[in-house]
């Protein structure tokens, strides 16, 4: 863009894939600071090392969260970025918008920030990217004016968030996207003022397909499920039927083998499935799930940091939540205050849920929070005789 | 005072009723079936007969605010103003006029940007913020997948998988996003131990949580010229990065260690087979910017041997497991190293205790 000369980062302008180059130029063209972002990063690629600072705080008054601060390491050179932070917006559930919002949301982005967005971060909020601390409050503001708040960041709840749901998709046991907007603003606090040892993300995903990756993601994981028969139409299975082998892609792939396909009827064994919807999935005008659905209950999953990576473990196999909706999801919010106690108690600095658990053991964990062992936590029970017993030598015998 | 009073904070989460289009409010959670009419294009049948078309754009999440006012204007023109994003960074715009499928897509590949990503795809690449915007990162995010997609643009745009591939890219071990469950993960690490400063960290950082933050307990208190500090034992270090998350004193980028891991097999979905995580299958690759050949290389590999020997509807990991892991590495030509074996927490689980191997 002139002022600085970006030779590795013209080659990535190159190609078929939309270049994020070209959108940091475009915003670029009206943005000072974003020109200097340009340099930096193309110093990067020569350097082979990031040029960001690491830490400075930064933020909104009576907010704990939020904002992310970036500071440049080198800003005598670029100092359009000596500041060029983020923040974190609460998106729509379900990433919905009006082409009026976004319009919004763009010209606040110019107006106070560097003119770029993601679209959105990987917790699900909309960033926008390249503002100072002289700027923050109004850019909060100006967001607050037209129904936007901030999100998660630190050790806070992070901002949730939920897959596409009943809005749009057939599958989806409950409404994803009104028990994340219910359950987010009920939890509103603990996303603005981190009170925890490390951050807390909760994900809703309306069947086992898991769209938000909850399972893998989010500390505590909401998918949708059903407990009832998978309704079939057999009309529809003799369409399928004439179009692939059902045989070889439908009852031969089921986990619990528990489908049949003989003289053209379509049978499932509903007491054996596992509900892993790969037969709805793959025939879904003759299979729908039932109607008895709520959901399941997932925990501690997390990255790596700090003590490797987990998914999360069945706790709770099925919960009413199309139930709990009309109570205002209270059963929810009861849970997740007793687990949020837990970790309070037990806890200690950095540590996620799942690394808690782990340590203090699931079943008395389970124990301590009111939630009842159950066979579908575990893959297989202990296979060792090291168990601990609650209660000492009984004297008496 | 006034101004105070007029201070709005806890808006909260904003009603998206506020953003559904009518047909998406008519027919929420009336939905019947959905499926795919042509590459990039859903079509979503509701009980009621109503039909909605989403067509489905890649976009290289980053985006610029002019870039968003042209999806704006191309919502307005063909689908009332409403659009979406997905989980993956794609925008979904969403018509109700079958007619406008092919003109919105005519504009949207006049401005760049392809159609495509469902079914058996690869899909959008799901990554982080790299150098251009995080401090810890060992790489560049939108850089490297950018190489990437540029090569196998045309599995986005075109279903010729077996089964769909999920690829995702973190910048460093903290790995936000979604990336531990794909079928292709890429992973930037470091390689170097932590370089420490003393006078900085004496000033920044609490010697404690310092010690306390390594999950091997690598770190010990040292007095170095009379003054409390820290030293690594270097037998022990991963170079996780952990201690310079509490403690900028301690950096370890470098250009000539630093680079990236790549993992395969992972699937969040519960279809078929559980949830896992990928599996490593190239322990590093330098950066090497701007285009990382031998990232994009080792890429292409993995997705031939895939496509090539993949059963329909197979996904990666279910393949490999199918094939098992010594035939995985004797097709992609990647080399098995003391590396590929676990010896972390729960390392003892990832054993073969049996007789069970293909030779
Ligand atoms: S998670 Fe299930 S219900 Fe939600 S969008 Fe994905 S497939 Fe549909
Ligand atoms: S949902 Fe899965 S487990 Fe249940 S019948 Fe279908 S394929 Fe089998
Ligand atoms: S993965 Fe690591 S380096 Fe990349 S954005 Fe996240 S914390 Fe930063
Ligand atoms: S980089 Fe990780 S393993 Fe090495 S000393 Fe720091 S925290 Fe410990």
């Amino acid at each position: 863009m002139g002022k600085h000369k970006t030779p590795q980062l013209d080659e990535l302008k190159k190609g078929k894939w939309p270049s994020f180059v070209r959108e940091i130029e475009r915003a670029a063209s009206k943005s000072e600071r974003t020109v200097d972002l340009l340099g930096q990063l193309e110093k990067s690629y020569e350097d082979g090392i990031t040029l960001w600072k690491h830490g400075g705080m930064v933020g909104v008054r009576g907010y704990g969260s939020g904002v992310v601060g970036r500071f440049s390491d080198v800003p005598e050179e670029f100092p359009g970025v000596q500041e060029y932070h983020t923040a974190r917006v609460l998106s729509v559930p379900g990433f919905f918008y009006t082409s009026d919002t976004l319009r919004k949301l763009a010209d606040i982005c110019d107006k106070y920030a560097g003119g770029i967005f993601n679209f959105h971060g990987s917790t699900g909020d909309i960033q926008i990217l390249g503002f100072t601390q002289a700027e923050a409050e109004d850019l909060f503001q100006s967001l607050a004016k037209i129904g936007f708040d901030l999100g998660g960041s630190g050790s806070a709840l992070r901002s949730p968030s939920a897959c596409v749901g009943q809005a749009r998709c057939e599958w989806a046991c409950y409404d994803t996207m009104h028990a994340c907007r219910e359950i987010t603003n009920y939890f509103l606090d603990e996303v603005h003022r981190p009170p925890f040892y490390y951050k807390f993300k909760i994900k809703f995903s309306g069947c086992p397909i898991d769209c938000t990756s909850s399972g893998a993601r989010s500390d505590l994981s909401v998918i949708g499920v059903w407990k009832d028969n998978i309704k079939i139409d057999q009309e529809k299975i003799a369409e399928y039927a004439n179009t692939f082998d059902i045989i070889k892609y439908v009852v031969n792939k089921c986990p619990s083998k528990c489908i049949s396909f003989k003289e053209g009827k379509f049978t499932i064994n509903d007491k054996f499935c596992v509900k892993c919807m790969h037969c709805i999935a793959t025939m879904p005008r003759a299979l729908k799930p039932g109607d008895v659905k709520g959901a399941q209950l997932r925990l501690g999953a997390k990255a790596p940091v700090v003590d490797g990576p987990r998914l999360g473990f069945l706790l709770l196999p099925f919960y009413d939540i199309n139930k709990d909706k009309e109570d205002g999801y209270s059963y929810f919010t009861d849970l997740v205050q007793r687990i949020w106690d837990f970790w309070d108690e037990h806890g200690k600095n950095r540590e996620r849920i799942g690394e808690l658990v782990q340590r203090f053991g699931i079943g008395n964990f389970m124990e301590e929070i009111g939630i009842e062992p159950h066979p579908a936590v575990v893959s297989y029970p202990r296979t060792n005789p090291y168990i601990k017993f609650d209660n000492q030598i009984d004297k008496e015998e | 005072m006034g101004q105070e009073d007029k201070r709005i904070t806890d808006v909260g989460v904003p009603n998206y009723e506020d953003y559904l289009p009518p047909i998406i409010k008519d027919n929420y959670g009336k939905w019947l079936y959905h499926e795919v009419i042509k590459p990039g294009v859903l079509l979503h049948v509701a009980e009621s007969g109503d039909k909605l078309y989403s067509v489905r754009v890649g976009s290289p999440r980053l985006l610029s605010t002019d870039t968003i006012r042209d999806f704006a204007n191309l919502a307005e023109k063909y689908c009332g103003g409403f659009l979406r994003f997905t989980t993956r960074n794609n925008i979904e715009f969403l018509l109700t006029d079958e007619n406008n499928i092919d003109l919105l897509t005519k504009e949207i590949n006049e401005m760049g940007f392809p159609v495509g990503g469902i079914d058996n795809t690869i899909g959008n690449v799901i990554h982080t913020q790299g150098w251009l915007h995080c401090h810890t990162s060992a790489s560049d995010a939108s850089g490297v997948v950018k190489a990437i997609m540029d090569e196998l643009y045309d599995y986005f745009v075109n279903p010729l998988l077996p089964a769909k591939i999920r690829m995702a890219f973190a910048c460093c071990i903290n790995m936000c996003g979604s990336v531990a469950t794909s079928d292709i993960a890429l992973v930037a690490v470091h390689r170097k131990l932590p370089e420490i400063n003393d006078e900085k960290l004496r000033n920044l950082c609490e010697i404690p949580t310092v010690v306390a933050s390594c999950p091997v307990h690598a770190i010990r208190v040292v007095k170095r010229d009379d003054k409390t500090s820290v030293e690594i034992d270097k037998k022990l270090c991963f170079y996780c990065g952990n201690c310079y998350t509490v403690c900028p004193a301690m950096p370890l980028s470098d250009k000539n260690y630093d680079g990236l891991a790549i993992f395969v097999g992972g699937k969040i979905s519960n279809t078929r087979t559980k949830p896992t995580f990928a599996k490593l299958a190239v322990p590093f690759l330098h950066n090497n910017p701007p285009r990382w050949p031998e990232v994009v290389d080792a890429v292409k590999t993995i997705v031939k041997a895939y496509k090539n020997g993949a059963q329909k509807g197979e996904r990666v990991g279910e393949w490999i497991d199918r094939i098992g892991w010594p035939r995985f590495f004797e097709i992609t030509g990647f080399e098995f190293t003391k590396y590929h074996i676990d010896d972390f927490r729960l390392s003892e689980a990832t054993l073969n205790y049996s007789n069970h191997s293909t030779l």
